[in-house]
């Protein structure tokens, strides 16, 4: 307790002494400041999403695709089946890891693998050795290409990120426009009670800290399928 | 302490005529920043974000203390433990403690510039504890006992053969050279460390006051797993790095990713409100939050210079500087290096021990330009120099300045010192740069323009 009262105190004594206002090279004269947050506008300066749906499903594509993650649009959820499944033969899936939901369920059953469920609990060991991850989620983002997950929508902290493979089943509602648009729904949805972990995945993991070269599936998954109906 | 200066001045001769580490650094930010430079273009106006980003960094440090105590009661409204640490020393004790009383053996972490700052890791191996580095390039600089080259990347200053060699010397295992193949081999070793560490470790890279968050950035996907399977968690941050509002991200995410890398969205940005919640299936059972001040109120209490705590470490100053460019990351001698290490170094380490880093600045401005939350980092480089010479004058500089405005203030002395000027030039030429010269420290490398036979003044009055 002592030291948050020092460190406060030396924060206070400090502040006696106002700092010029940014971005003015110590010019307060001119400095006009508004009372709403100075980020308010921030879907005026980052990039441009189109107006209409179409428009931000092509951008979502497009964003995707630089990321290289695959994302799969099709016109009904029997569709995204027979498509899941194709992965599941290609890949040569034996046993994937997912959570109980509305869109899981049935996909987790018409692939009628060997399922390691987090919902009451979860071997690690028996997590990491899954072919593939397979999550619900909370949004997706045009704007950037990537797509919102939470602790208590997409099956806990570990699956989006310990299996090799992440597949996303998501619904076109779920597209938003951009990133200011996705923290206003985060906030309505959840606050105050948020859950725990709220994770932006942008693309499947990668670095680049060997002479900047691009490799994906540093810790996290090598691929990243989103599969949108 | 004016071994710092001589180790500086030893280290910059050295690498600044190494080619090979000319050749792979300037490669490496070449290409950033063509796709910063593209990334930056995407946004409808970059321009009015750094604005807007350095006002609401402005309202976040100068209200500091009202946003800490929002954060701190956010945090342990849900279970979360904020401890607060006004030095390295503190800090590292009450981490040592954590790992004492749950009785840890082994700590898996991620990237985390704060704890290179209170060297943590020697402390706590010093201790009997094993730290394993999980970000890539930290682990390779783990392996070789080097401290990171840069902020953003850690072991930008290796070539894939290097490394092939470190893994080979420390792993026993690097089937090639191939990046791709040498990320595999870290990929499978951290792998089972992940599942049996006892507590994992964070930085933070921003703090959210109005919901009690602490978000951190990254590519790899290890601070996310450090996050969710050990059953302890320690994120240890900067007091400077809360922001007032949730919404504040949506702004700061892209701007992180677009200056630091030249990425539209980093890959994964994490948002920890608390320790695993009621109802939730993993997660961490406790989580801890060290609170470090370690002397950045004192760069507070400099209102000229309090912009420098807007940092949010994407190391864009570094990237663009030239002298960071020929010098490289070591050579500075500090946790944080570049422009904005240049800046902060002297609050944080002591003005008189650091003041030399101000110098190892051509003042272009490039910093400045980069900055993606307007720190006029090259002002502040300029107010150190002017600090350090006020608080600690050089006597010879003083008493040429003394002379020189006497000397320029009388217009006999100085047609005197002119035609003197004349002569001694030849004499100057014949010492130059060696031990009998005074300013050699300037005139080994460079050349004084030969002194004109007619000067402007003799000029104008003959002319016609």
């Amino acid at each position: 307790m002592s030291e948050r009262n020092n460190i406060l105190g030396r924060i206070r004594e400090a502040l006696k002494v106002s700092a010029p206002l940014p971005g003015l090279h110590g010019d307060t004269a001119s400095a006009h400041r508004s009372t709403e947050s100075p980020a308010s506008h921030a879907r005026e300066w980052l990039p441009s999403v189109g107006a209409s749906s179409e428009e931000q499903v092509a951008l979502f594509a497009k964003n995707a695709a630089d990321l290289k993650a695959d994302f799969q649009l099709f016109a009904s959820r029997d569709e995204l089946i027979i498509a899941l499944i194709k992965l599941r033969d290609t890949e040569k899936w034996s046993r994937v890891a997912s959570h109980g939901g509305g869109l899981t369920n049935f996909a987790n059953k018409a692939l009628g693998l060997p399922v390691t469920l987090t919902d009451h609990g979860y071997n690690v060991q028996e997590m990491e050795q899954c072919d593939a991850g397979i999550t619900e989620c909370d949004a997706l983002i045009a704007q950037t290409g990537g797509v919102v997950v939470t602790s208590r929508s997409a099956g806990g902290r570990a699956l989006s990120v310990l299996p090799p493979h992440h597949v996303v089943i998501a619904q076109r509602g779920q597209l938003v426009s951009d990133l200011p648009t996705a923290f206003a729904n985060l906030q309505s949805k959840y606050a105050p009670d948020f859950p725990s972990m709220i994770s932006f995945i942008t693309g499947p993991s990668r670095t680049g800290d060997i002479e900047r070269i691009l490799v994906l599936g540093a810790h996290g998954p090598k691929k990243l399928t989103i599969l949108c109906f | 302490m004016s071994s710092n200066v001589s180790d500086f001045k030893t280290r910059a001769t050295e690498k600044a005529g190494d080619l090979r580490h000319r050749s792979v650094i300037r490669t490496a930010l070449r290409s950033y920043e063509i796709v910063r430079d593209k990334r930056k273009a995407a946004f409808q106006s970059w321009e009015s974000a750094r604005q807007a980003a350095a006002e609401t960094k402005w309202e976040a440090v100068n209200h500091l203390d009202k946003h800490l105590e929002a954060l701190t009661a956010k945090l342990e409204a849900r279970g979360t433990k904020v401890h607060w640490a006004s030095t390295g020393a503190q800090a590292r004790e009450i981490i040592a403690q954590i790992l004492r009383d749950k009785k840890a053996r082994s700590i898996i972490k991620s990237k985390a510039m704060t704890s290179e700052e209170i060297h943590l890791n020697d402390a706590l191996e010093k201790e009997g504890f094993t730290v394993v580095e999980s970000d890539l390039g930290e682990f390779i600089v783990q392996l070789r006992h080097e401290p990171p080259y840069h902020i953003v990347f850690p072991s930008m200053h290796l070539t894939r053969g290097e490394i092939k060699d470190l893994f080979l010397k420390e792993l026993g295992d690097a089937p090639s050279d191939s990046p791709e193949e040498l990320t595999m081999v870290a990929r499978r070793v951290m792998r089972q460390k992940y599942i049996t560490a006892d507590v994992g470790f964070t930085g933070a890279n921003f703090a959210i006051a109005e919901t009690g968050m602490i978000s951190i950035t990254e590519n790899e996907g290890n601070a996310r797993i450090t996050a969710a399977l050990p059953k302890t968690m320690i994120t240890l941050m900067g007091i400077e790095k809360v922001l007032p509002r949730f919404s504040d991200l949506a702004l700061f995410l892209p701007m992180l990713a677009t200056a630091g890398a030249g990425q539209p969205m980093t890959c994964y940005n994490t948002m920890y409100s608390g320790p695993r919640q009621p109802g939730e299936v993993d997660g961490p059972e406790e989580w801890h939050v060290v609170l470090l001040d370690n002397r950045r109120t004192e760069l507070l209490a400099d209102a000229e210079q309090r912009d420098a705590l807007h940092c949010i470490r994407c190391g864009a100053c570094l990237n663009v500087c030239p002298i960071f460019r020929n010098v490289g990351g070591h050579t500075y001698g500090t946790t944080y290096s570049g422009p904005v290490g240049a800046v902060i170094t002297p609050h944080l380490r002591g003005l008189q021990e650091w003041k030399h880093l101000s110098n190892a600045s051509s003042l272009c401005g490039a910093c400045t330009e980069a900055c993606p939350v307007k720190i006029d980092l090259h002002h502040h480089l300029l107010q150190n120099r002017r600090n350090a010479s006020a608080s600690q004058p050089s006597f010879f500089e003083k008493l040429a300045y003394q002379v020189f405005g006497i000397v320029a203030n009388e217009p006999a002395f100085w047609s005197l010192a002119k035609k003197i000027g004349w002569l001694t030039q030849p004499l100057q030429r014949a010492i130059k740069g060696s031990a009998l010269d005074p300013a050699k420290a300037w005139t080994k490398t460079r050349d004084l323009p030969p002194q004109p036979r007619e000067s402007f003044k003799d000029w104008w009055s003959n002319r016609k």
